[in-house]
C-alpha cells in the first residue's frame, strides 16, 4: 500500500460518548418537564391519551437560544419544478392548536421542541412528592408497596455494599481464633457484604370515594378539569399503592355508584344536590369500609353551583364524612359561570385539619390541587 | 464476503480512485479512511468533531440524528475531517459502490479544505487541539461541579457564533511590529486572560500566541488610541471582548470562551462554504466515477444514490445541487464562451478546468453566488423567494437578480446577523452595549430575550441590545432578573 491513504476498520464500541451526552439531554427534558408540570398535567394530549404510551410535550426551555432573524420576517429561497410564478403559494402553516406542535416538518421557522415521554415516566414525576395523607394503621392489613431492606451478609458481594463492622468483627474472631485476640489486617475471608431484599410493607388498606357533580351546569370545562384530576388521582393511586380501591360516585340530583368507564364518559343534566353523593359516601362506608379497618379518602368535584336549600345538610354530612374519614378534600372549578356565593363559601365554616378545599381557576391549578390533596405530611402545608 | 476480503476490494477502489482523482490534478492530503457504525458516524456528525468536549446539546442532536436513522429518514454516508492528514469515515453498511462514491466526493472535500483561500488559516492538527480541550473541560467539571461549568457553556454556546472570522483570515493589516514591547505592556494590562499572555518563550507552541495577538492587539491598540472609550470601534467579535474585558471571570471560563472561539473559527470556513464545497464534491464524484469500469447494475445504484444527493426541496436550496450547477455552468462559459464574452471579457474558450479550479480556491459562498448564478441558471432551475404572509408561504419574487441578491443576503455572515459591541463600559458602569447592524431584517425577539441573559452570565454586569424593530430602534436591557425593552 503507498503511504498516501489509510483504510481501517476499528472497535469502536467503547466510545460512548453520544449516548451519554444524550442521556444528560434526555435527564434535563426531565428536569424542564417537572419545573412544567402544572401545565403538563392538564395537558389535552395526555387525558384523553386513550391509552398511547407515548406524549409530546413541548419544552421551550431547551431550545438553544442565540441571536437570529425572525423566521417569519424573512424571504427564503427555494426551487421549484420550472413553472413557478410570483403569489404561489407553497403551503400553508397548520394552525396552532392548543400545544405548538411540529408542522409539515419542512417548513421553515418550525422549530418548537417537543419531547417525547412515556406516560408512566411522566406519572413517576408527577407522582414523586405525593402520597396518602394521614395513613393510619388498621386491623386488616392489605395494602402492600415494595420496599427494599439490606437484611442479609454474604461472602461474595460488590465492594460498595461491604459491612464494615461485621467484616472488622470476622477479622478479630479469625485473629482470636489462632491465639491473638486483636484488631489485625483484613484478609478476603473476612470480608461480609450486605445483600438486600425485596420486601412488602404492608401498610394499611385504603379506599378512595372519588365523587364527582356530573350537573347541568358542569359544562365540558368543568368536567374536563375534574377529570383531569381524576385521571392523575387513579393512576397515582395504582402507581404507589398496590391494594387501594377506588370507588367512582356520579350525582346530580342523585347520586349513584358508577364503573370507572360511566364516571370519566358519561354525560348528564338536570340540577345539583351535593347532599345526595355525600349520602350515597355515607352509605358506602357503612356498608362495606369500616373505618376500623380502611383509611377512607373522600374527594369531591363540583362548580359548587348547589341547590341553596341543600347547603346546611350538605355541611351537616361533610362533618359527618370527617368523623370517619382521613381526609375528605372539596375541589370547586370556577368555569365562565361562576357565582360567589357557592359551595365553597358555606364549607369555610368547617373547622378541621382533616377537611382540605382548593378553588380551580385554570387548567395549570390541577397539579396545585393534587399536590394540596396528596401531600403526605399535610401538617407541613404552607397555609 | 468475508471481511478481509471485503477490505481487499475497498483498498482497491482508494487505489484506483485516488488515481483517477490525480490525474484530474485535484490536490487532497493524505487520507486516513476509517469504517464506522452508524452510531459513530452519527455522533461525529453532531459534535462536528469525533474528540470535541461533551455537552447535552450535542447529545440532543445526536438523538435526533440517531432517531431519524433509526426510523430510515436519513442517512449520512460519510463524515470527512479538515485536518492533515485527512480524517474520512465511511458509514459501515454502504455498498461498494456506495463507497466508491463517497471515496471520490471525500478526495474533492481533501482538496477544497488544501486549497481554499478561507481555510487557509485553518488549524489542521484541531482533532488534537479539541481532544486537549475536552480534556480540560472534563478538568474543570471536575474542579468547579457539572452544574457550574455546563451552566457556562451553555451561555458561551449561544454566543459562539458573534466572533469575527474576517480578521482571522485577514489578521494584523494595519498592525506595526516595531511596537511590539510597547504594546505587550500594555496587553498585559488590559488583557487578563485567555490567549493575550506575555514572557518569554518557553514552549514549541509559544509562537501560537503570537498568531492571536495580532487579533487582540487591534482591539487593545484602539481601546489606547481613542483614550477611555472601549472598544474603539465597534467590535464584532463578542467572544474576543468578553474575554478580554469581562471584569469578573475566571480563568477556567476565559478558557472555555477561548475553546468555543477557537473551534468556531475551525467550522466558520466550512459554514462560509457550503455551498461550493458540496457542489465541488459532487462535480468531481461524477466525472470520478464516470471513469470507473462499473457494471450495470453498480451504475444504477450510483445514479440512484447520485440523485438521492442532488434532489431539490421547494423550501430549500440543496447546495449539492446548486453548487454543481454552478460549477458546471462556469467551465462551460469558460471553455465555449459566446461572441460577446469572447470580445467583452476577452476569454479564448477552452478554459473551463482552470477557472473552476481558480473559482475553489479564491471564492466563498457569498463571492461565487454574486459572482457567477447567472440569469439562465436561476431561470432554468426556477429559483425563487418566499415568505410568510399569512398563515401561507408564498412565492414573492421570481425576478432573477431580486433571487440573486435575496440568497446573497440570506448568506451574509453565514445567515446569522451582524452584532458589534459598541461600549464596555456604557454610563461608566461597566455595562455593557451591544448593537445589532440592522440591514433591513429584524431580529427574533423571543431568542433575542432569552439571549440577553447568557450574555449578562459572562459579561457579568447589566448588557444592552440596540436594534430595529418594525422600523422603530429598540434597546433592549437585561438588568440580572427580567428584560426590559424601550424605543429610543
Amino acid at each position: 500500500m503507498s503511504g498516501e491513504y489509510t483504510v481501517s476498520r476499528e472497535d469502536w464500541s467503547l466510545h460512548r460518548k453520544g449516548e451519554i451526552d444524550r442521556e444528560r439531554h434526555r435527564e434535563k427534558v426531565r428536569e424542564a418537564i417537572k419545573k412544567n408540570l402544572a401545565d403538563v398535567v392538564s395537558e389535552e394530549s395526555i387525558i384523553l391519551s386513550d391509552g398511547r404510551k407515548i406524549v409530546k410535550v413541548p419544552i421551550r426551555s431547551l431550545e438553544e437560544y442565540h441571536f437570529r432573524f425572525d423566521t417569519g420576517k424573512r424571504k427564503h429561497i427555494g426551487q421549484g419544478q420550472g413553472d413557478t410564478k410570483e403569489g404561489d403559494v407553497l403551503g400553508r402553516e397548520q394552525k396552532k392548536s392548543t400545544a405548538p406542535g411540529k408542522g409539515a416538518g419542512e417548513e421553515p421557522g418550525m422549530d418548537y421542541y417537543e419531547a417525547e415521554i412515556t406516560i408512566d415516566e411522566l406519572a413517576q414525576l408527577i407522582f414523586e412528592d405525593l402520597g396518602l395523607p394521614n395513613l393510619q394503621p388498621k386491623k386488616k392489613p392489605e395494602l402492600a408497596s415494595e420496599a427494599f431492606e439490606f437484611k442479609d451478609i454474604r461472602k461474595k458481594g460488590i465492594s460498595t455494599n461491604i459491612d464494615r463492622k461485621r467484616t472488622i468483627l470476622e477479622a478479630i474472631k479469625r485473629n482470636a481464633r489462632q491465639g491473638q485476640p486483636r484488631f489485625g489486617k483484613i484478609t478476603r475471608e473476612d470480608l461480609r457484604y450486605k445483600t438486600w431484599d425485596i420486601t412488602y410493607k404492608y401498610e394499611s388498606n385504603a379506599v378512595i370515594l372519588a365523587m364527582m357533580d356530573t350537573s347541568g351546569s358542569m359544562g365540558p370545562y368543568e368536567k374536563y378539569i375534574a377529570r383531569s384530576f381524576f385521571f392523575w388521582m387513579t393512576r397515582f393511586l395504582r402507581t404507589k399503592y398496590q391494594n387501594v380501591q377506588i370507588v367512582f360516585l356520579a350525582h346530580h340530583v342523585e347520586a349513584k355508584e358508577t364503573t370507572e368507564e360511566e364516571f370519566f364518559t358519561k354525560g348528564a343534566s338536570g340540577g345539583t344536590r351535593c347532599s345526595s353523593v355525600y349520602q350515597l359516601a355515607l352509605e358506602t362506608i357503612a356498608k362495606r369500609y369500616n373505618p376500623e379497618d380502611y383509611n377512607i379518602y373522600a374527594f369531591h368535584f363540583s362548580d359548587g353551583d348547589n341547590l341553596t336549600s341543600d347547603n346546611e345538610k350538605c355541611l351537616k354530612l361533610i362533618n359527618e364524612l370527617l368523623q370517619v374519614c382521613n381526609l375528605v378534600g372539596y375541589g370547586e372549578i370556577e368555569g365562565p359561570y361562576y357565582f360567589t356565593s357557592t359551595l365553597r363559601v358555606v364549607y369555610r365554616k368547617i373547622v378541621n385539619p382533616k377537611f382540605t378545599s382548593v378553588g380551580i381557576k385554570s387548567k395549570s391549578d390541577v397539579y396545585p390541587a393534587l399536590k394540596t390533596f396528596f401531600n403526605p405530611h399535610p401538617e407541613n402545608a404552607a397555609k | 464476503m468475508h471481511p478481509q476480503e471485503e477490505m481487499k476490494i475497498l483498498e482497491k477502489s482508494i487505489e484506483d480512485i485516488t488515481a483517477v482523482a490525480k490525474k484530474f490534478n485535484l490536490d487532497f492530503y493524505n487520507m486516513y479512511f476509517e469504517i464506522c457504525p452508524a452510531e459513530i458516524i452519527y455522533s461525529f456528525g453532531s459534535y462536528g468533531m469525533p474528540t470535541r468536549f461533551s455537552h447535552w446539546t450535542f447529545g440532543k442532536a445526536y438523538h435526533k440524528m440517531k432517531t431519524q436513522y433509526d426510523y430510515n429518514l436519513s442517512r449520512i454516508y460519510e463524515m470527512v475531517i479538515n485536518t492533515d492528514p485527512c480524517y474520512a469515515f465511511l458509514l459501515e453498511g454502504n455498498s461498494l459502490v456506495q463507497n466508491k462514491m463517497v471515496i471520490a466526493h471525500v478526495l474533492a472535500h481533501s482538496d477544497f479544505f488544501k486549497n481554499n483561500y478561507y481555510f487557509s488559516r485553518t488549524s489542521r492538527k484541531m482533532v488534537e487541539s479539541m481532544s486537549l480541550a475536552a480534556d480540560r473541560i472534563r478538568g474543570y467539571e471536575f474542579k468547579y461541579g457539572r452544574d457550574k461549568v455546563e451552566s457556562f457553556l451553555d451561555a458561551v454556546i449561544a454566543l459562539q457564533e458573534n466572533i469575527d472570522p474576517e480578521r482571522h483570515i485577514n489578521p494584523g493589516g494595519v498592525q506595526d511590529k516595531k511596537d511590539r514591547t510597547k504594546e505587550q505592556t500594555h496587553l498585559g494590562r488590559n488583557c487578563s486572560g485567555g490567549k493575550c499572555r506575555q514572557g518569554k518563550e518557553e514552549t514549541p507552541y509559544d509562537d501560537l500566541w503570537d498568531l492571536e495577538r495580532s487579533e487582540c492587539d487591534s482591539t487593545c491598540a484602539e481601546a489606547e488610541d481613542e483614550g477611555k472609550k472601549i472598544p474603539g470601534q465597534p467590535e464584532k467579535d463578542l467572544l474576543l471582548f468578553m474575554m478580554n474585558y469581562a471584569r469578573d471571570l475566571d480563568d477556567w471560563q476565559r478558557d472555555i470562551l477561548s475553546i468555543l472561539r477557537e473551534e468556531m473559527l475551525y467550522f466558520w470556513p466550512q459554514m462560509q462554504t457550503k455551498i461550493m464545497n458540496e457542489g465541488w464534491a459532487t462535480y468531481w464524484h461524477m466525472r470520478i466515477m464516470r471513469e470507473m469500469d462499473l457494471t450495470e447494475d453498480e451504475a444504477l445504484e450510483f445514479a440512484k444514490t447520485h440523485a438521492g444527493v442532488v434532489q431539490t426541496s421547494k423550501y430549500q436550496l440543496n447546495p449539492y445541487y446548486l453548487g454543481l450547477k454552478i460549477f458546471e455552468n462556469i467551465e462551460k462559459r469558460w471553455d465555449h464562451p459566446t461572441t460577446e464574452e469572447r470580445k467583452i471579457y476577452e476569454r479564448p474558450g477552452g478554459q473551463g478546468k482552470q477557472k473552476i479550479f481558480e473559482v475553489r480556491e479564491t471564492e466563498n459562498d457569498v463571492s461565487f453566488i454574486r459572482n457567477y448564478l447567472t440569469r439562465e441558471l436561476i431561470e432554468e432551475n426556477d429559483l425563487y423567494l418566499f415568505k410568510k404572509i399569512g398563515y401561507d408561504w408564498k412565492v414573492t419574487d421570481k425576478d432573477w437578480e431580486k433571487v440573486r441578491d435575496g440568497l446573497v443576503a440570506n448568506l451574509y455572515n453565514c445567515g446569522l446577523p451582524y452584532i458589534v459591541v459598541e461600549d464596555g463600559d456604557f454610563v461608566k458602569q461597566g455595562e455593557l452595549y451591544l448593537r445589532h447592524v440592522h440591514e433591513g431584517e429584524d431580529l427574533d425577539i423571543y431568542y433575542l430575550e432569552r439571549t440577553l441573559p447568557h450574555v449578562h452570565k459572562i459579561w457579568g454586569r447589566k448588557v444592552h441590545l440596540e436594534t430595529v424593530v418594525d422600523g422603530k430602534k429598540i434597546l433592549f436591557t437585561y438588568n440580572g432578573d427580567k428584560v426590559y425593552k424601550k424605543t429610543i
